[in-house]
């Protein structure tokens, strides 16, 4: 069964979330990746205040191709999301709700995202020309002289993804690789 | 001497990044197509037929497969019989940048390793010459992404590490990149010359087409091997759990010496792109 939910993200929402669940996502997100990152980052250690509200919001790791005449967006998907690891705990701890990207996170980020109640979901890396069909708008927000790595408020309708991490810190790559691998025992045991 | 005006490879070069980041090879899609049909697990072909349907969009609306439309990796095979008027390595960075641009293409190299402005049109390229017997010119455009290129690595082994060790260190480089590299992902193993050649050898055993039957020989039989422990991890598409992590391992390998096994895996995502051209 697909859960349809929309930004911002209510403590509610993302404690009803659990790692594997398939949604599908309507309102505005934000992207920002590795540049960006650094930049937010440093604002919030300076003590300054963020060029965007983050509290309850969500952020997708993405670069978009650009956009086509006519078109509100190039392609756009997930980055590796890692290598955002050493930004997202300041982040989370200071509201983020939510982050899209692909890939495994590090033990720092699951530990802010369950004292703080966020949620991790993955899009499907490399399925960017499907993914843009879900963008009806794009703005810059802030950072303009990085392109592609600039702080797009995008208005998202029905974006496919799947809970890789939840609130509780259960995780989709430890679970799906068990409940495959069960499966396929569970087959190979009835053909004995 | 046969004469090539370098305008030429400019534009062949701009063809083949848009072609190259919109449309799939056939040899990828079949592979694909394939391993969707054989996976025994329902999440993991919901993944697959998702990575179809996107190559398919790609191709119809003429827009890149993948936002990562990658460094650009121009591959130039030279004729020895044939001279090029005007600088080559102008024309292919002309020619990344025309494509780049007037294709929606996203730009996505920074001029320094540490400063890092972006370049603004993904130039410069990775430019790759042979020296080959003959007057043609045969360019590739293999746009590669650093999502799975990140998760490369090489080891210097030792003669005794054997074949075994070379199995180990594949493995280990697969099992650490997980879900990060975009799998389904195909395997380039670079096995012997020295330290650059191996990782040279693994790229371009990236090109190779991934629907040929694996050669008759001992390096065709550890390609099969290697793909099957890869494919029995149970890390499946994207990781979320499947058989499907990989599509093919291609191996490339050459002369090394008496005291090296040098060995080097370039990954790759799904979106394996290269096209190719001959002048």
């Amino acid at each position: 069964m697909i859960k349809h939910i929309v930004t911002p993200l209510s403590k509610e929402v993302v404690e009803s979330l659990s790692c594997g669940d398939s949604v599908t996502l309507t309102g505005y997100i934000y992207t920002a990746r590795d540049a960006a990152h650094k930049r937010l980052c440093g604002l919030i250690e300076a003590g300054k205040e963020l060029p965007f509200d983050i509290k309850d919001q969500v952020i997708f790791f993405a670069g978009p191709a650009p956009a086509k005449p006519r078109r509100p967006i190039g392609s756009v998907g997930p980055t590796t999301s890692y290598r955002m690891d050493a930004y997202s705990p300041l982040l989370i701890r200071n509201g983020l709700a939510g982050m899209i990207g692909k890939g495994s996170r590090g033990a720092a980020v699951v530990d802010a995202m369950k004292d703080c109640e966020a949620v991790y979901f993955c899009a499907i890396g490399g399925c960017a020309a499907l993914l843009a069909k879900c963008v009806k708008s794009s703005e810059t927000v802030c950072y303009e002289d990085l392109g592609t790595e600039a702080v797009r408020k995008l208005y998202v309708e029905d974006m496919p993804l799947t809970v890789a991490i939840d609130c509780r810190g259960d995780d989709i790559y430890q679970k799906g690789k068990k409940d495959y691998l069960d499966t396929i025992k569970e087959k190979q045991d009835g053909l004995r | 001497m046969r004469e090539i005006d370098s305008s030429v490879i400019e534009r062949t070069v701009e063809r083949l990044c848009i072609k190259a980041n919109c449309v799939l090879p056939d040899d990828v899609r079949t592979c694909i197509e394939r391993a969707a049909k054989a996976e025994p697990y329902e999440p993991a072909r919901v993944i697959l037929r998702q990575i179809i349907e996107n190559y398919k969009i790609a191709e119809e609306e003429s827009v890149p497969i993948c936002q990562d439309t990658g460094a650009a990796c121009v591959f130039l095979e030279i004729g020895q019989d044939v001279h090029v008027n005007g600088s080559i390595e102008e024309a292919v960075n002309r020619g990344v940048a025309a494509g780049y641009t007037k294709g929606y293409l996203r730009a996505s190299m920074v001029a320094d390793p540490l400063t890092r402005v972006n370049t603004g049109d993904d130039t410069p390229a990775f430019i790759y010459y042979d020296l080959v017997p003959g007057d043609r010119i045969k360019i590739t455009v293999a746009p590669k992404g650093y999502g799975s290129e990140n998760m490369s690595r090489i080891k210097m082994l030792k003669p005794s590490d054997g074949v075994e060790g070379i199995i180990d260190f594949v493995m280990e480089t697969v099992l650490k990149a997980g879900p990060n590299p975009c799998p389904p992902i195909v395997v380039g193993v670079g096995i012997g010359g020295n330290f650059d050649k191996a990782a040279l050898m693994a790229k371009k055993a990236l090109l190779r087409p991934l629907d040929q039957p694996p050669a008759d020989d001992i390096y065709g039989e550890l390609e099969q091997k290697l793909l099957e422990m890869i494919n029995s991890t149970g890390m499946g598409p994207q990781g979320f759990g499947g058989r499907t992590y990989a599509l093919a391992v291609n191996i490339e390998h050459c002369a090394t010496h008496i005291a090296g096994l040098p060995a080097a895996v370039n990954i790759n995502c799904h979106v394996t792109r290269h096209c190719s051209e001959v002048l």
